[in-house]
């Protein structure tokens, strides 16, 4: 079996406006490049995307094609080549943890170091800061050996210092 | 035995807020972070005066609150398990019953679970899709008479009582959402 096509990592960071995603990967495509995993969203406005895409452009060329997005100066684009990562095999328990409360410095690495400690491995997180209320939700990986309702203590414990309040609930997958 | 009703309530599907007979204040609604929002309100007699003014101030509140189909006490302010629900105008609705308040209310059992978007007036520039059941049986004690009534609701209504119990208990819909990427900004605002 051939090895698979390189992979390149592509960031594009910056002010908002229609046709970003549509000039980005149109460009990709002429370069024969095939987008595996992406994630865009808006972080308080900005246009914020991460994309993996795979194909023989070398990451010079891919950051040529990819200039003019940058011409205004309004958006930031990087590429640069990534390995393949092996998937690892979900082990142990999956979890959603929801903080929220009022805003201060220091919610989300006070309670997150918790998660740290007990080997706990957070899969996505988002954040949103909405008038004076913060909250955070991730979706963590616990291994088989953590003792969750000690992690639910130390969370909370942590939360409370910070005025603020979290619950920890199991992942229900329903598969139908 | 089971006790599960099986139809619609027909005393709560006759509950009208005039039965209080006392007239409803439209009350300010507070919003996250507030910590009465995150605080389970304490039990309250049915029957008691203040909880009848309280039952007329949730209904008149909620009628001058454009798109709401239910708001508890929490969210006015005042940390006690009493809230009210009104889905009857509602397009995702099937049965219901109308108006109505519940003391001290409580999920006796529930299945059936779904996915769907919610707000709250407490939460006034997010939504989050949060899986609850789609049929419940609730118990509660009705303001006034203190009568203990026991409902079955299906679909929006349910969802709409799981949300204000949640209230009642000090959970917010944050506390229930899918993941992280079941949290969104408001599009819309009624």
């Amino acid at each position: 079996m051939s090895s698979p096509a390189p992979l390149h990592a592509v960031t594009v960071l910056g002010h908002d406006r229609p046709g970003i995603i549509a000039e980005t990967t149109g460009r990709l495509a002429d370069l024969g490049l095939n987008l595996e995993d992406s994630t865009m969203t808006l972080l308080r406005g900005h246009f914020a995307m991460m994309l993996l895409c795979a194909g023989d452009a070398d990451a010079p060329a891919i950051e040529a094609a990819l200039q003019p997005l940058t011409a205004d100066g309004t958006l930031t684009v990087t590429v640069r080549d990534v390995p393949q990562e092996d998937a690892a095999a979900p082990a142990g328990t999956s979890w959603v943890l929801t903080v929220h409360g009022g805003d201060r410095p220091g919610i989300v690495s006070s309670v997150v170091a918790r998660v740290a400690e007990v080997g706990g491995n957070i899969t996505d997180l988002t954040t949103r800061l909405a008038g004076d209320l913060y909250l955070l939700v991730a979706e963590i990986d616990l291994p088989g050996s953590a003792d969750v309702p000690a992690l639910e203590a130390a969370v909370t414990a942590a939360a409370s210092d910070l005025g603020v309040g979290a619950t920890l609930r199991a992942v229900e997958a329903d598969d139908l | 035995m089971s006790t599960t009703p099986t139809a619609v309530n027909e005393v709560l599907l006759g509950w009208s807020e005039r039965d209080l007979g006392v007239e409803g204040r439209v009350l300010d609604v507070v919003r996250a972070p507030d910590p009465v929002l995150s605080t389970r309100g304490a039990d309250v007699d049915p029957t008691d005066p203040a909880t009848v003014q309280l039952a007329a101030d949730l209904v008149a509140t909620m009628r001058v609150s454009p798109g709401c189909v239910g708001l508890a006490a929490n969210q006015v302010g005042v940390s006690a398990r009493v809230f009210c629900v009104d889905v009857s105008e509602h397009p995702k609705t099937r049965d219901h019953h109308g108006t109505f308040v519940l003391c001290n209310a409580e999920v006796v059992e529930s299945s059936r679970n779904e996915k769907a978007r919610e707000g709250c007036m407490s939460v006034p520039d997010l939504t989050g899709d949060v899986k609850r059941a789609s049929r419940v049986v609730v118990r509660g004690q009705l303001p006034g008479s203190g009568e203990e009534v026991t409902l079955q609701a299906n679909a929006f209504e349910a969802r709409a009582l799981q949300h204000e119990i949640d209230h009642t208990d000090g959970y917010l819909f944050l506390d229930r959402v899918a993941g992280a990427h079941a949290i969104h900004p408001r599009k819309t605002y009624l």
